[in-house]
């Protein structure tokens, strides 16, 4: 069963409230059931409360099964990236090492890794995936292009990523200014860089307070 | 022609001819072969080559061939030889034979598999060895009313023939039948009713194998059914039936979910890499300075990565993305994507003083299956 084309997945982090719906409702999925596969961080609790979810960004050349020795993570002709076949896994903890997103998680209990595999028991019959169909502020959005372009005239989105010397092409699509020149969001580069946030009263509360009162 | 296709040829054609060496010996020059089963053989002696052949194929991939020559290290590492021996009982004992890990994955899945495997051990036990002429019954010569066990052309025990212990034995194919239908019973019903598994299953993967162990099972007992109460009725039809449900799935052995038989193994394997890897030096993470898994593992998982075509080398103190843990990596995502945000969405750095440059993620919620899965998750994830 293909998902149907023209839907996409789009992730824009920035928008992220951390309200943990996506975490609530990706346990309610039949795939994993009970098990959450939304990987939400914050990024830096001292200082900022960004948080980011990350959930599988089905690249085209998936290394987490390329570097699987028991070959059990299939790619559906959709270009799906599943989560491990059960009785190939073996557990080896390969493919959540070597996700350049750090994505998969490991059940060593049932020696299985599971990972999102964008709800397949729904997206497969045209219903958006579990994540993306409660996440308020859209951070997660599933849909088609034309829906994302008029509900975001100000992002584009961008589904290439460097990682040191390698690029990666993936099915998810991460959102960017539209002003923006870059053909690619270079991962690595950002190894250091401190937490970006809000100046909440330059930006809100002071250009509020300077402005004139409408007579 | 490849040389990894050329290397699993031969390894094919050796374990084939060895294979057809021990029938000849077993069954004594072919004396007590039975050629009413000579296709059974030759279907086997069709399956060991292709089995073979994957094997050899699958061990030459650059994640298993390095996975293999790994676990073999660690497993022989001097110092750790005792400790690995006493694992490999323990680890043998739950991983294969009780099928712990899948008793955890779902109860009823634990059942049906177990059910499963050890009818197909039983019928394997029982039929490979009379198929191969290695096993055959005799009476005694001063006393025909017992039978005479010869194994490989070695005389073993002997059982009266009308016994409770002949009527095991000579019904263990019945009861081999029993189980594998309870099993498929049991995993039918799940890949029916499980609207998970509806979505990933596939045909020929998940479905075919339930359904050719069924036909087995079910003609095999209809071939019981004809001699015991319907005086041999059908029985010839039943016979070539039985065969060809048995003879197709022994030619499909190699191409489809029953080869996961032969690769199960490899996860004990897999588990003395881990624990020696755990018991020596732990991997740092070169952005938050954690320890994340054994650096063993990175240092392979970078050739492995290498030998796959990837370039995931980086030309600062970092050197390989490999070095990264993967919280950071998901850090690092969210970062690179606020660069490109910033000031556009009244964004500034937040780097006040006084605090860690490097912002350092940690899981919003940690709690049980909605944070890390387990003690090695938590260890990947470091929270």
């Amino acid at each position: 069963m293909p998902t149907p084309i023209g839907k996409t997945f789009f992730i824009d982090p920035g928008r992220c409230i951390g309200c943990q719906a996506c975490v609530q409702a990706c346990s309610e999925c039949d795939t994993h059931k009970g098990q959450s596969m939304i990987q939400l961080d914050f990024i830096d609790q001292l200082n900022s409360p960004q948080t980011v979810p990350v959930v599988c960004m089905h690249c085209t050349s998936p290394t987490c099964a390329e570097v699987c020795p028991a070959d059990a993570i299939k790619v559906t002709d959709d270009g799906v990236v599943q989560t491990a076949r059960k009785p190939r896994c073996i557990a080896c903890n390969n493919c959540v090492l070597a996700c350049p997103f750090g994505v998969p998680k490991m059940h060593t209990k049932m020696n299985l890794m599971m990972k999102c595999d964008m709800c397949y028991d729904r997206t497969s019959v045209d219903l958006k995936p579990m994540c993306a169909s409660v996440c308020p502020s859209q951070a997660l959005f599933y849909g088609t292009w034309a829906e994302l372009e008029e509900l975001r005239p100000r992002s584009r989105p961008v589904n290439s990523f460097q990682f040191g010397g390698q690029l990666i092409q993936t099915r998810v699509n991460m959102m960017i200014p539209s002003a923006s020149l870059v053909e690619h969001i270079d991962v690595t580069a950002a190894m250091f860089e401190p937490t970006v946030g809000h100046d909440i009263f330059a930006d809100i509360l002071l250009d509020n307070i300077n402005q004139e009162e409408p007579l | 022609m490849k040389s990894e296709v050329v290397k699993a040829t031969l390894w094919g054609l050796l374990v084939t001819i060895g294979l057809a060496a021990l029938v000849i010996i077993g069954s004594r020059n072919l004396s007590h072969f039975d050629a009413a089963l000579v296709a059974y053989t030759f279907s086997i002696l069709f399956a060991t080559f292709g089995l073979t052949y994957r094997y050899s194929m699958w061990l030459q991939r650059p994640p298993t061939a390095t996975y293999w020559k790994r676990g073999w290290q660690v497993f022989f590492k001097q110092g750790y030889r005792r400790l690995n021996f006493g694992n490999w009982f323990k680890w043998v004992t739950a991983d294969i034979a009780l099928n712990r890990f899948i008793w955890s994955r779902d109860i009823l899945r634990g059942l049906a598999h177990g059910l499963i495997m050890w009818g197909c051990a039983l019928a394997v036990t029982i039929t490979f060895p009379l198929v191969f002429g290695w096993l055959h019954f005799e009476t005694l010569p001063n006393n025909l009313e017992y039978y005479r066990t010869i194994v490989f052309g070695f005389p073993t025990f002997s059982f009266p023939v009308d016994s409770f212990i002949g009527f095991l034995l000579f019904h263990g194919l019945v009861w081999a039948s029993f189980l594998v239908i309870a099993g498929v019973m049991l995993a039918m019903r799940r890949r029916m009713r499980d609207e998970g598994a509806a979505a990933l299953q596939l045909f020929g993967e998940d479905i075919l194998p339930l359904v050719l162990l069924f036909a087995i099972s079910l003609t095999g007992l209809m071939l019981t059914a004809s001699y015991t109460w319907m005086k041999g009725y059908a029985y010839d039809f039943l016979a070539i039936l039985h065969a060809i449900t048995v003879i197709f799935t022994f030619l499909w052995l190699p191409f489809g979910k029953f080869f996961h038989i032969f690769q199960r193994p490899a996860q004990i394997g897999v588990r003395f890499y881990k624990d020696i890897g755990q018991r020596e030096e732990a991997a740092h993470c070169r952005r938050c300075g954690q320890p994340f898994t054994s650096r063993m593992h990175v240092e392979d998982l970078i050739l492995v990565e290498q030998a796959l075509g990837y370039h995931y080398e980086i030309n600062n103190d970092t050197e390989h993305y490999q070095w990264i843990c993967p919280p950071c990596r998901r850090a690092m995502f969210a970062l690179a994507q606020g660069r490109l945000w910033q000031g556009q969405r009244g964004g500034i750095a937040l780097d006040s003083d006084g605090h860690p440059s490097t912002p350092t993620p940690q899981f919003v919620n940690p709690a049980p299956g909605e944070g890390p899965l387990g003690k090695e998750d938590a260890q990947n994830f470091h929270p």
